[in-house]
């Protein structure tokens, strides 16, 4: 049995996020959308829409969630999951704050 | 063919409007209907004093018959023309300014005048009286924003005159006689409820006050005096103590009258030629000062004029006080005595009092005050002596807690009986309102009021109005009027910007907190809509929320399917030269862009641009000359011209030069909903100047302006706006247009539905005709533009929010491992 490693890395402060905004993350392949709330918490979403694909990160953040740009699907920062009548999940990561250090769990990009 | 009997009507306010309309729909040709008006203008709704006083609403919002319509209607009106005299032997009346008319059958509507109490001081300058338009024009007059009024009277008419100086800035005291307000109409625990409401409006109430003398300093009021001695200053008294007949004409005539002027229940006087109508009349012992009795009796006399036989049997009256803020319904006789037990619901945290008032299982008195909304079903019920002991335990709580229902209002308007009243200012029922909908197609409030009059008076049956729209219409109907932002608030897009406006509310979370939005930071629906209508609203003084905006008008492209962008430089009036065209060249070649297209705007789009690639592209553009051509903005997208007289042999003005003038007068103006104009150098219109949000064909004499053009999810022609002389009028005409969307549209409304809901007449009066108006919002836009026009594009590349452009990190998997 492997133990499940957690891999925190610092990836940036949180003021390179704007409030109500977000920033994209390239690990490896993926891109992963760091997105900073008006209270300033701290969520990571792959940056696809489980609906077309769309740019979650090009959204617009409100109340925990983000609006798709490109169909307006409403997305949960926490889970990742649509919202509403519609169906599907995007995949969240484990991301922390230490003071004002982004910290992202690299091990659950795989 | 029989000749034309004459009608004549002596008073012109609001119940011989309404017999008129009555008469006319029944049989337009009966009569040659002659008027004298003792007022100096046409119908108007004198239930909405109120809200003129309060600056809620302008004379012109209130009148229900112009000009127009007497015109329309063949009829004489004889204004500023009070009758004199009533010759009965020869059927002629004469007014005091010389006119002689003879007629056939004649109605007395002379309404009735203020009470005035015969106190010293009651002559003075500043004493008013609340019954016509003079009394409340005197009264704006006055108090312009300032000073202190006392209002003598706390029933009805005086509150609402109270809550009116009140809102115009005023310091305003109420004083009257008896214990409570409006005795007549509440008991006294309601009447207590309504006077800390009004202490919390800011209004003084003083009960038991006897006024002694109205005190003046140079023939003006200065102030009050009671009989216990105190002394109270102001400028200006209204007495509001209540109203009498006028029957002095008719009793010089002849015709029997008491306190107002006898008649039968046919509404006939002692003379059979000669009926009377409203507030003059006195009918089995009883005068009326309420406008749904005087609307009853004027169907009545349009039945008889036309030879028919219905009656008159007295009205039992139902109140409702105008005052925004307090919600006060009562009818019916709530005096306690013997037989008769209450039902009484209290709660006074929700400030909430209702009291029924039952006599034999009926009821006979309902008094409502904070919840209302049953108001309409008690009443029902009282006027139907309906026997209430199968839900006597739960009749307080309304209608929608009768079976058990939940409480839905929609549920209780279901459950409403087809002859219940809607709109009882104008005696609207609920199977006329239904079968108006179903016969003619309704679909719109407007509709609705123009065909059944329901909501169209006073205004509060408003919403059970459209609550039985949604019934019969189901999904068809979408109540504008009440259609929510979004579901962060209950407040519909036009509520938003009036309070935006009113309220100086100049930041999101502002509106948020003060217009009570129920999410904390709203959604992608309303944060967009707020944005706009706050630099809209305040130009000058609105910072721009960056993040309440939609990817497109955050990056200066438009977002495609794939995450990429396009990029649409201006091009001004769709010209471009060899050296724009090589630079656009160099950049399709220097970043591989893999598309590059003509668009219907006359422009051209480069389109599979990378993100991290925009400020770069923009940079290379922007060296070249160009500037954003902001293919993505809600606001002014392009402005299509064709040659026009620079070489076209068909060319009437010089259109191209025109689109290019417009074009850079207003680019950068954010607008509601995307706005596409074009200018077509003649009728032959190669530009499609006339299916766009704005355009504009020049014809020999000048140019004609088109607007409300769709080619889109709906495609319909323009309409037109007027014909102008000059290029210089063009641009104040479409500048001003445009500004007028700019303030009223709601945010994603396309200027042609913007049209159709405020109604091009409308558009056309105010721009066309208003000479005043049309250079107060060309001024508001060219003030406007000061701070809009500003190239994004520019401002990106030199360095504005560039952390947009670039990742944030980026990892390397296999480090990690």
């Amino acid at each position: 049995m492997n133990a499940v490693q957690t891999a925190w890395v610092e990836i940036g402060n949180l003021d390179d996020i704007p409030r109500q905004g977000a920033r994209c993350v390239s690990v490896g392949s993926t891109t992963v959308a760091m997105f900073r709330t008006i209270d300033d918490q701290v969520f990571a979403l792959e940056d696809k829409c489980p609906h077309k694909n769309g740019p979650l990160s090009q959204g617009i953040v409100h109340d925990g969630c983000v609006t798709c740009p490109l169909h307006n699907w409403v997305i949960s920062l926490k889970t990742g999951e649509a919202q509403g009548a519609d169906k599907g999940q995007v995949k969240s990561f484990p991301v922390k704050l230490q003071d004002k250090t982004i910290l992202f769990d690299l091990s659950s990009v795989r | 063919m029989k000749e034309k009997q004459k009608l004549v009507i002596i008073g012109n306010g609001m119940a011989p409007g309404r017999m008129l309309e009555d008469l006319l729909e029944k049989d337009p040709g009966a009569y040659d209907i002659t008027i004298f008006n003792a007022e100096p203008r046409v119908n108007y709704n004198r239930l909405m004093l109120s809200p003129v006083l309060s600056g809620e609403k302008t004379y012109q919002d209130i009148i229900t018959h112009d000009d127009d319509w007497y015109e329309q209607h063949g009829i004489t009106l004889h204004k500023f023309s009070p009758v004199s005299n009533i010759n009965r032997q020869n059927k002629t009346v004469t007014s005091y300014n010389g006119i002689e008319c003879g007629y056939d059958k004649l109605v007395i509507a002379t309404g009735s005048n203020p009470f005035i109490i015969p106190l010293p001081g009651k002559d003075l300058e500043g004493v008013l009286t609340y019954r016509d338009l003079d009394d409340v024009e005197t009264m704006i007059e006055v108090s312009k924003g300032q000073g202190q009024a006392v209002v003598i009277g706390g029933g009805l008419l005086g509150l609402e005159a109270a809550a009116g100086l009140k809102a115009q800035g005023m310091d305003v005291t109420v004083l009257h006689l008896m214990p409570t307000l409006m005795e007549r109409q509440l008991d006294p625990a309601s009447g207590f409820l309504l006077e800390k409401a009004f202490e919390n409006l800011g209004i003084k109430v003083i009960t038991k006050a006897n006024t002694h003398e109205i005190l003046g300093e140079h023939d003006k009021v200065a102030g009050v005096k009671l009989d216990d001695g105190t002394e109270l200053r102001c400028e200006i008294v209204v007495m509001a103590v209540g109203i009498r007949p006028s029957s002095e004409l008719a009793n010089a005539s002849g015709i029997e009258t008491n306190r107002g002027i006898v008649v039968a229940d046919d509404m006939r006087t002692s003379d059979p030629d000669i009926f009377a109508l409203g507030e003059c009349v006195e009918h089995q012992g009883q005068c009326y000062g309420l406008v749904a009795p005087l609307y009853e009796m004027a169907s009545v006399i349009a039945e008889n004029l036309l030879d028919g036989s219905a009656e008159y049997n007295g009205s039992v009256t139902a109140t409702k006080l105008k005052v925004t803020g307090i919600d006060l319904y009562s009818a019916g006789d709530f005096a306690e005595g013997d037989g008769r037990e209450e039902i009484v619901l209290r709660d006074a945290s929700g400030g909430i009092y209702k009291r029924l008032v039952i006599k034999d299982n009926k009821i006979i008195g309902a008094v409502l005050y904070g919840e209302t909304s049953d108001g309409p079903w008690f009443f029902d019920l009282l006027k139907k002596g309906a026997d209430i002991s199968e839900m006597r335990d739960t009749l307080i709580f309304g209608q929608a807690y009768q079976g058990g229902d939940a409480l839905d209002p929609l549920a209780a308007v279901a459950a409403l009986p087809d002859d219940a009243e809607i709109c009882g200012c104008n005696g609207v029922c609920k199977s006329k309102i239904t079968g108006k909908i179903n016969e003619l197609g309704l679909t719109t409030l407007d509709d609705v009021r123009a065909h059944t009059k329901a909501s169209a008076s006073c205004g509060t049956c408003t919403g059970l109005v459209e609550q039985l729209m949604t019934l019969t219409l189901g999904d068809a109907y979408n109540p504008n009027a009440v259609t929510p932002m979004c579901g962060c608030t209950d407040l519909g897009h036009s509520d938003v910007r009036r309070l935006i406006k009113a309220k100086g509310l100049k930041t999101i979370p502002e509106v948020m907190q003060e217009l009570e939005w129920k999410t904390s930071t709203g959604c992608a629906k309303c944060r967009p809509a707020l944005n706009y209508y706050l630099v809209c609203d305040w130009p000058d003084e609105y910072a721009d929320d960056y993040q309440s905006r939609f990817i497109n008008e955050r990056v200066h492209a438009n977002i495609q399917k794939d995450g990429t962008y396009s990029v649409v430089p201006r091009m001004w009036g769709g010209m471009t030269s060899s050296s724009e065209l090589r630079a656009i060249a160099d950049v399709v070649d220097k970043f591989d862009i893999p598309a590059v297209k003509v668009t219907g705007g006359q422009r051209i789009d480069m389109l599979g641009i990378k993100k991290e690639d925009l400020p770069s592209v923009w940079a290379d553009l922007g060296k070249a000359g160009f500037v954003s051509g902001q293919a993505y903005a809600k606001g002014l997208r392009t402005v299509k011209t064709c040659v026009g007289t620079d070489w076209c042999r068909f060319g009437t003005q010089d259109s191209t030069g025109l689109g290019i003038k417009l074009e850079k007068f207003m680019w950068g103006s954010w607008t509601p909903a995307k706005l596409k104009m074009a200018v077509s150098g003649c009728p032959r219109n190669c530009a499609e100047a006339t299916c766009k949000d704005i355009g504009v064909v020049c014809v020999d004499s000048g140019y004609e302006i088109h607007f409300a053009g769709a080619a889109g999810l709906d495609i319909k022609g323009t309409e037109v706006l007027g014909n102008v002389g000059t290029e210089e009028e063009v641009m104040e005409h479409v500048v001003a247009l445009a500004q007028m969307y700019r303030e009223q549209g709601h945010y994603l409304e396309r200027i042609y539905k913007w049209a159709k809901r405020i109604g091009v007449e409308e558009i056309r009066a105010q721009i066309m005709c208003d000479a005043q108006k049309r250079k107060a919002y060309y001024d508001r836009f060219v003030f406007s533009q000061k701070f809009a026009q500003v190239d994004p594009w520019s401002e990106r590349v030199s360095g504005k929010d560039k952390h947009e452009f670039k990742p944030m990190a980026v990892l390397n998997l296999e480090a990690a491992e």
